[in-house]
């Protein structure tokens, strides 16, 4: 499979834009609507014009239609055609590209069978649920054997749990094939468990290029810190396992339960609006609940941004107007902050859970 | 509620049957003055089985039905073929729209007295005001129904693999088929609205011509008989169209 290379690409918002993207690897552009993150895909699949150059393995291909550039292109409505049943919608590829009747035939039932859809065969997209079109969308994207696989938020429209699901099990497909991939989404969560390496962009900029756990741990710039929601990141001084797959950890002198895979925490992040604040002590074990004394309060905006001092740490704490109205929050009170355990992210080693 | 979805399929004929038993009533029993001008329906069966029986009717349909084969056919392909290439092609569709967007609104009769001149009274001229009235509403719906294509089907296509011609046939013109069946349907029940008239104008032969012969003898029943044979022939065609466009887009549309 090819790497791919964006030299000084200029189209719409996206201006001079470098990217490269490595044989095999599974690159997510992650960035807020209208960062330039469809287009830079559109230019990858030729399907707009475009000032600079692409790259396959090397080889410019600037020149080239879509249909000579090899890719599998999953659009965020997928748009398969409604008046093919799924079989043809796979099929169609093949048959523009006049492949002989048998090789089309075991190719479909190949696809139909990865993406365990043979049952949904002669149905028309309209008798679809969210999740059979996507797996049939996928299936036509890769009936031609793309050496590129482009996926536009391809699971935006999809429950949670579903989008859960289908998200593991392109991971592993796109592993099983190897094939160079570009995953476009806004959503943190998902870009973090899908890929490989991260490629934020903003306004048409790239902003930083790095695995996860380097961008939610180290983002380079306020605004990719801002994008990810402006975490508390706190250093890891000391960290013991407690079985049943939590691992007590120390920051700054608070000892936080987090989720433990076998390695050693270096850093944990909170999110400020993953933390709660109680003016009271809250019922239940004192598990990751800790006073700390409040040192500044910005009701500026929307949201209401308290500074907390905890142990050694300073936290960001963030909450809705509507909450921070009802309570009686002052500088210098000394209120109780609650961690939830599943919302800690854990930096191991230059991986992230 | 479910005996009323039981008695739906057969319910539309009840009515027929009552506008019939009271159009039959009335007529005998003289309620309407002048009962001359108000034949039973009774008798206009009677007339229809004559006029079939020796042949006038049945010459008369055949010519009516041959002029409106020809001139919805040839109206129709020339529609949709001009209609695909101004939706498909957006210089064509530029260049073409003001001269269409023109003559469109012209009634079709309307071309009568200047095709009588430029024609003559013959076959040709019943043909050319059908395929008039079938050319330019196809090419206003099929054009249409092309360009409302959503363009995200369009651009899978092309990373597909699809060449322009093979977008065209085998995405955009079947997805565009609701669109252009509606001008085809429409217009397949005008054509024969058109015949009708231009016969009763200026041909000689036809369902109009036999009409307006049995509007000077002041033969009623022959009129309505005339009438219904239009009503069943407008109905025939639209209903043709609904079912074929049921067959190629019902799985789907």
């Amino acid at each position: 499979m090819p790497s791919i290379k964006i030299k000084n690409v200029s189209k719409y918002v996206c201006r001079k834009v470098n990217l490269e993207i490595l044989d095999g690897e599974l690159l997510v552009l992650l960035g807020p609507n209208g960062a330039g993150k469809s287009t830079l895909l559109n230019v990858i699949a030729g399907l707009i014009e475009y000032e600079g150059s692409v790259l396959f393995d090397g080889e410019q291909v600037d020149e080239l239609s879509p249909r000579k550039r090899k890719i599998g292109y999953l659009f965020q409505n997928l748009n398969l055609f409604p008046h093919m049943d799924v079989a043809s919608n796979i099929a169609y590829s093949l048959k523009v590209q006049k492949r002989p009747q048998s090789a089309l035939e075991a190719r479909v039932n190949e696809l139909l069978q990865m993406m365990k859809i043979k049952h949904l065969s002669s149905r028309y997209p309209g008798q679809l649920s969210g999740g059979e079109k996507q797996r049939v969308a996928l299936a036509r994207a890769l009936a031609m054997a793309p050496q590129v696989l482009l996926l536009d938020e391809p699971l935006s429209s999809l429950d949670m749990q579903a989008s859960k699901y289908l998200r593991m099990e392109l991971r592993q497909l796109q592993k099983k094939l190897g094939i160079t991939t570009i995953y476009v989404t806004h959503d943190l969560k998902e870009a973090g468990e899908m890929a490989d390496r991260i490629a934020v962009i903003e306004s048409g900029r790239m902003e930083q290029v790095a695995r996860p756990g380097e961008v939610f741990f180290s983002p380079v710039s306020k605004k990719v810190s801002d994008f990810i929601g402006a975490p508390n990141i706190l250093d890891c001084t000391y960290c013991h396992g407690l079985g049943r797959g939590v691992v007590e950890v120390t920051c700054g002198g608070l000892p936080i339960i987090v989720p433990d895979d076998g390695n050693e925490v270096k850093k944990i992040a909170l999110l400020p609006r993953d933390i709660y604040v109680s003016e009271s002590k809250p019922p239940g074990p004192e598990v990751n609940r800790f006073k700390g004394i409040i040192t500044g309060i910005d009701a500026a905006d929307d949201m209401v941004r308290l500074k907390v001092k905890a142990g050694e740490n300073r936290l960001i704490v963030e909450m809705p107007h509507h909450i921070y109205r009802d309570m009686d929050l002052v500088v210098g009170k000394e209120v109780f902050l609650i961690l939830k355990l599943r919302s800690i992210k854990v930096y191991r080693n230059e991986e992230q859970v | 509620m479910s005996k009323l979805k039981k008695l739906r399929p057969g319910w539309g004929i009840v009515p027929i049957a009552i506008f019939l038993t009271i159009w039959e009533t009335v007529a005998r029993l003289n309620l309407i003055p002048g009962h001359f001008f108000f034949p039973p329906f009774s008798t206009v069966v009677g007339e229809f089985y004559y006029l079939t029986a020796n042949g006038v009717l049945g010459h008369n349909f055949l010519s009516s039905l041959v002029r409106v084969l020809i001139g919805f056919s040839a109206g129709s392909l020339a529609g949709l073929l001009v209609g695909t290439i101004m939706g498909w092609k957006d210089v064509v569709n530029k260049s073409l729209s003001p001269i269409i967007s023109l003559i469109y609104p012209i009634p079709a009769l309307g071309w009568l007295p200047l095709l009588m001149l430029w024609l003559g009274i013959g076959e040709t001229l019943p043909i050319a005001i059908i395929f008039i009235c079938s050319f330019f509403p196809i090419v206003y719906n099929t054009a249409t129904g092309i360009r409302t294509v959503d363009k995200n089907y369009i651009q899978v296509a092309r990373t597909l693999g699809a060449s322009d011609m093979k977008i065209l046939t085998t995405v955009v013109m079947p997805l565009a088929l609701p669109n252009i069946f509606t001008g085809l349907r429409l217009e397949s029940g005008m054509a024969w609205r058109v015949i009708i008239a231009a016969e009763m104008v200026a041909i000689p032969t036809g369902i109009g011509a036999l009409m307006m012969k049995a509007e000077s003898l002041m033969r009623i029943d022959i009129i309505i008989v005339c009438l219904i044979v239009l009503a069943v022939m407008c109905f025939s065609f639209e209903k043709f169209f609904t079912f074929l466009e049921a067959k190629l887009t019902g799985q789907w549309s």
